[in-house]
């Protein structure tokens, strides 16, 4: 094995010339944007001629100028390929960023996805013309319900926080068929939650109650139950937490929440970590949103797509909205409207126009068949190990706001760069500059400068010897006074640090609009 | 398992380093009784080989739209992408990155966002759009919500040309919100009247509608603004932005499309991607991420995301929207796509479209019974057929002919169109095409 170095070298280079007289920097290449070097003319594609001329456009013809620029194929091609030169990937490296998942996306999945059977089917054709697609659903709800213990599932949540809308829109449903809508209006929130919890609650027509997490960083019953009321629909509970720990009390707290009527959203951010070891309905959870981008490995993709299938209770069952899958002898069915529902059911509505993000289905389903049950379970256990791992490894130098240990993230707070003039954002952007995607930072809000590091299964000891080398000798080096390192960082980057401020107090959203001042 | 990098050796010296003696001991704060011995009841691990030939046999029970004479629109239309477009969204700087949050190391992605918003904006003839949503129905029920937050009022007016499951999704999540939808009456031939009181937010409609019909919006757009409302305008499919006149030349406030005909496969419904385009004064009351423009420590152009404070991740239960994710890839295929076309492009693109839809209206109008009911179009049409459209459809089907949508699959409710079926032709359509359709049709009705 290849020893890596420990001491990183001091950057003796950083005083010589960082300019040259194109702007560029070798494989950095500055590249302007499509309306500065593309015309209206120009085009990279090439139709025939259609035969017919007769027009029936009622008039309505667009005779402005749109506005858009065109670029022929091979400028097209170099456009993006310099652009994405400009930006970190799975691919390039660790990407440690708490709470997010980024795990190695197989290429198998891209493939399969583009299969014509499935790439390229339109979602209205006949029924029987997708079988296989339907089939496709149905197996991976298969999955998805055995490893989360649960009873039904809705598909076509299109991300994770349109998943959490679809789980506590049940719940508003289950309530409203109780009678109990207007009086079981508030939502139990712990402070540490994504944001995006409190926001869907709000959306909702709920209020957020918050409930503060103990010194341990986890939920104590008793803090749920004094929150507890007839007036209480629901609580959020992401587990493990957003601070990396498994929330130990989690079934007596599903109990106090059953007991007293109201029922528990399980935000699955997280179920990464638990995957194939521990289900989520073992626990008592009513809902839970699964992240397919995380888990189950589909790409990110610089923002989405997503995908956030929700799995249900026995008790929330017949409210998941339409549409569905439904076995219908030997042949597969869609039910797309709500009056078609089969007897039993009350789905509460429709989410989106289609039945979800079918692309992102079959890329999970072909990660889970890959790995299969004992892969996922391998999975997890490779994650948590990770995880602590770096913690160990990091807990002399860095420091950890709470003692019990990580699950697939671990927490470190900004204590130790207290004095040191060095912010927990001047640490995230010097380890840019060794060449390393920066974790989550002020993420989760419930500790100082938070750095939450999720370095996922898919890490290498090699890789995290590499990452934990850096962090140690940029620790070492905000305790030594080396401030500048970081204050000026990142100093290799593609960009220097951007002016947020400037960007939001001038707001250029368009270049057009810009060019027209 | 191949994605694994651990050895067992590895994972025992790590132990050690952690100080543990087994994997388990780190699954601790478990409750007893709820960390499983035993093995989910699914199969085991699978080499590449295998997954691929079951996924494989799956995929081959699906007829795809090119290996067969396809005509089916209703929100999601067959249209060809350049392999340039598929090469670029798998570049794996793009593919893999995360939401650009550390803009220094993610300008690949901002830059293509600050693009793609200026081009959403020029199509839809708006002044800001935002870096992209989930889809073209979601984003209409985000603009029905911006347009309550603008307004300060809280219902919505729905003409009875738009979308049904756009206009399912509005109602359920305005329904859940405690908003008040006024859904019109579902008819072809009205499909573009509403009207607004002192209490409507917004006026919205779909332009081409939903059976595809065109009109000049202008004077809903005053209608809607006479009373203090806003004029929403749902766009289904983007190539139609050029050949018609823009929804901002006609009076929008906002509008709303569903951005899957450029770029984007069918992929059965998901994942596509939503266009959402507003006037600059509304920018504050925007969901979804927004990139902008700003310099460097060193006074270079750079982008970065903007306005988050209206986002969840900083205002929590006060965001203008619970959405976290943008529909990133699916963009950059849009924008590429839109970038190799360019305007000439896109305007040609646009023609080739309506020349097909014309040639496939002409084609059909010359099987007997068969109407037209659509005066005036973009690239779909509505028919009324003899006899019931959905079996129809389904007769065409087992002839190796995807007709279109049958109206009854779209609206079961409304038995004055059980008649009535759906089509669309695109670029791809071929006069062979055209030719099949007409004959198997011919047969079905008359045969």
């Amino acid at each position: 094995m290849v020893e890596m170095p420990k001491v990183i070298l001091p950057a003796a280079e950083a005083a010589a010339p960082q300019t040259t007289f194109t702007g560029n920097r070798a494989l950095q290449i500055e590249e302007p944007l499509i309306f500065e070097i593309g015309s209206a003319e120009t085009s990279g594609v090439d139709f025939e001629e259609p035969a017919e001329t007769e027009t029936r456009l009622g008039g309505l013809e667009r005779t402005d100028a749109i506005g858009l620029a065109g670029l022929s194929e091979p400028e097209a091609m170099r456009h993006y390929v310099r652009l994405s030169q400009k930006n970190y990937s799975i691919d390039t490296g660790i990407f440690p960023l708490g709470s997010c998942t980024m795990k190695h996306n197989p290429r198998l999945n891209e493939k399969m996805a583009r299969l014509p059977g499935f790439g390229d089917i339109h979602p209205l054709q006949p029924e029987k013309t997708v079988q296989g697609a339907l089939a496709l659903m149905t197996e991976l709800s298969r999955w998805l319900l055995e490893l989360t213990g649960m009873h039904a599932i809705a598909l076509s949540p299109k991300a994770g926080a349109h998943g959490e809308f679809c789980g506590m829109a049940a719940i508003k449903a289950a309530l409203e068929a109780r009678g109990e809508a207007e009086t079981r209006r508030v939502v139990l929130v712990p402070v540490s939650a994504h944001g995006t919890n409190p926001a869907t609650a709000a959306h909702l027509g709920f209020t957020v109650r918050a409930v503060e997490a103990g010194p341990d960083g986890t939920v104590a019953v008793d803090a749920v139950r004094a929150a507890l009321g007839p007036d209480v629909a629901a609580m959020m509970l992401t587990n493990p937490n957003t601070c990396g720990l498994f929330e130990p009390h989690i079934r007596e707290i599903a109990d106090a929440l059953h007991e007293a009527g109201a029922y528990l959203y399980c935000d699955g951010a997280n179920f990464n970590a638990i995957a194939g070891k521990v289900r989520p309905g073992d626990l008592g959870a009513d809902a839970m949103h699964i992240n397919l981008h995380k888990t189950f490995s589909t790409p990110h993709g610089g923002g989405g797509p997503g995908a956030g299938p929700v799995v249900l209770s026995e008790a929330l069952a017949a409210y998941a909205p339409v549409p569905f899958v439904r076995r219908d002898g030997d042949a597969i069915r869609l039910v797309e409207h709500v009056g078609d529902a089969p007897e039993g059911a009350a789905p509460f509505g429709r989410l989106a126009a289609f039945h979800g993000q079918m692309g992102m289905f079959v890329r999970a389903l072909a990660y889970m068949m890959s790995h299969g049950a004992d892969g996922i379970r391998q999975a997890s256990e490779d994650a948590v190990l990770n995880a602590n791992y770096v913690r160990a490894r990091l807990a002399d130098v860095l420091t950890l706001p709470f003692p019990e240990g990580a699950m697939h993230e671990v927490l470190f707070d900004d204590r130790f760069l207290k004095g040191t003039g060095v912010s927990t954002l001047d640490f995230a952007k010097a380890l840019i500059d060794e060449g390393f995607h920066p974790m989550t930072v002020y993420f989760p809000l419930v500790v100082s400068g938070a750095m939450l590091v999720e370095p996922t299964e898919s890490e290498s000891k090699q890789s995290l010897d590499q990452f934990i080398d850096a962090m140690r000798a940029l620790a070492l080096a905000a305790k030594a006074g080396d401030v500048a390192r970081f204050t000026e960082a990142p100093r290799f980057a593609p960009r220097s640090r951007l002016d947020e401020t400037r960007a939001a107090r001038e707001l250029v959203l368009n270049y057009r609009e810009k060019a027209a001042v | 398992m191949r994605y694994l990098p651990h050895t067992d050796a590895d994972r025992r010296t790590m132990l050690d380093a952690i100080g543990v003696a087994d994997i388990d001991a780190l699954f601790a704060a478990v409750p007893e009784g709820s960390l499983r011995d035993e093995l989910p009841d699914l199969p085991r691990a699978q080499s590449e080989i295998a997954v691929e030939r079951a996924l494989s046999r799956l995929a081959a029970r699906n007829v795809p739209a090119s290996s067969v004479p396809f005509f089916a629109g209703a929100g999601a239309y067959k249209h060809h992408v350049p392999a340039t477009v598929d090469h670029i969204i798998q570049r794996s700087e793009f593919m893999t990155a995360y939401t650009p949050y550390q803009p220094e190391i993610a300008q690949g992605t901002l830059h293509y966002l600050f693009e793609f918003q200026t081009q959403v904006a020029a199509l839809t003839g708006m002044e800001v759009a935002n870096a992209s949503m989930y889809d073209g129905s979601t984003a209409a029920s985000e603009a029905v919500l911006m347009a309550h937050r603008v307004t300060r009022r809280g219902k919505a007016v729905v003409a009875g040309g738009v979308h049904p499951h756009y206009r399912a999704v509005i109602e359920t999540v305005s329904r859940l919100g405690g908003f008040e939808v006024d859904a019109r009456a579902v008819d072809p031939a009205t499909s573009f009247d509403a009207d607004a009181d002192n209490g409507t937010s917004c006026i919205v409609v779909q332009m081409p509608d939903a059976f595809g019909r065109v009109a000049d919006l202008s004077a809903l757009a005053d209608k809607a603004h006479e009373a203090g409302a806003l004029l929403v305008v749902v766009v289904t499919e983007a190539v139609s932005f050029g050949a018609l006149k823009s929804p901002g030349a006609m009076g929008a406030d906002i509008v709303v499309a569903e951005g899957q005909s450029i770029g984007n496969g069918l992929n059965f419904g998901g994942p596509y991607l939503g266009l959402f385009a507003t006037r600059k004064k509304f920018v504050r009351q925007m969901p979804g991420r927004l990139c902008g423009e700003t310099v460097d420590h060193d006074g270079r152009r750079g982008f970065v995301l903007t306005l988050s404070t209206r986002e969840q991740h900083i205002r929590r239960e006060k965001a203008t929207s619970n959405i976290c994710t943008n529909s990133g890839l699916c963009a950059l295929a849009f924008t590429a796509h839109l970038t190799l076309l360019g305007e000439a492009g896109l305007r040609k693109l646009a023609r080739v479209n309506h020349a097909s839809a014309v040639a496939l209206a002409k084609a059909l109008e010359r099987v007997e019974g068969v109407d037209v009911i659509t005066p005036a179009f973009f690239n779909e049409f509505t028919i009324r057929t003899p006899k019931p459209g959905a079996a129809v459809i389904d007769a065409l089907a087992d002839r190796g002919v995807i007709g279109g949508v049958p109206a009854s699959r779209l609206w079961p409710d409304e038995p004055t169109l059980a008649h009535t079926i759906v089509v669309a032709a695109t670029e791809t359509t071929t006069p062979d095409d055209i030719a099949a359709f007409r004959a198997a049709l011919e047969e079905v009705l008359h045969g």
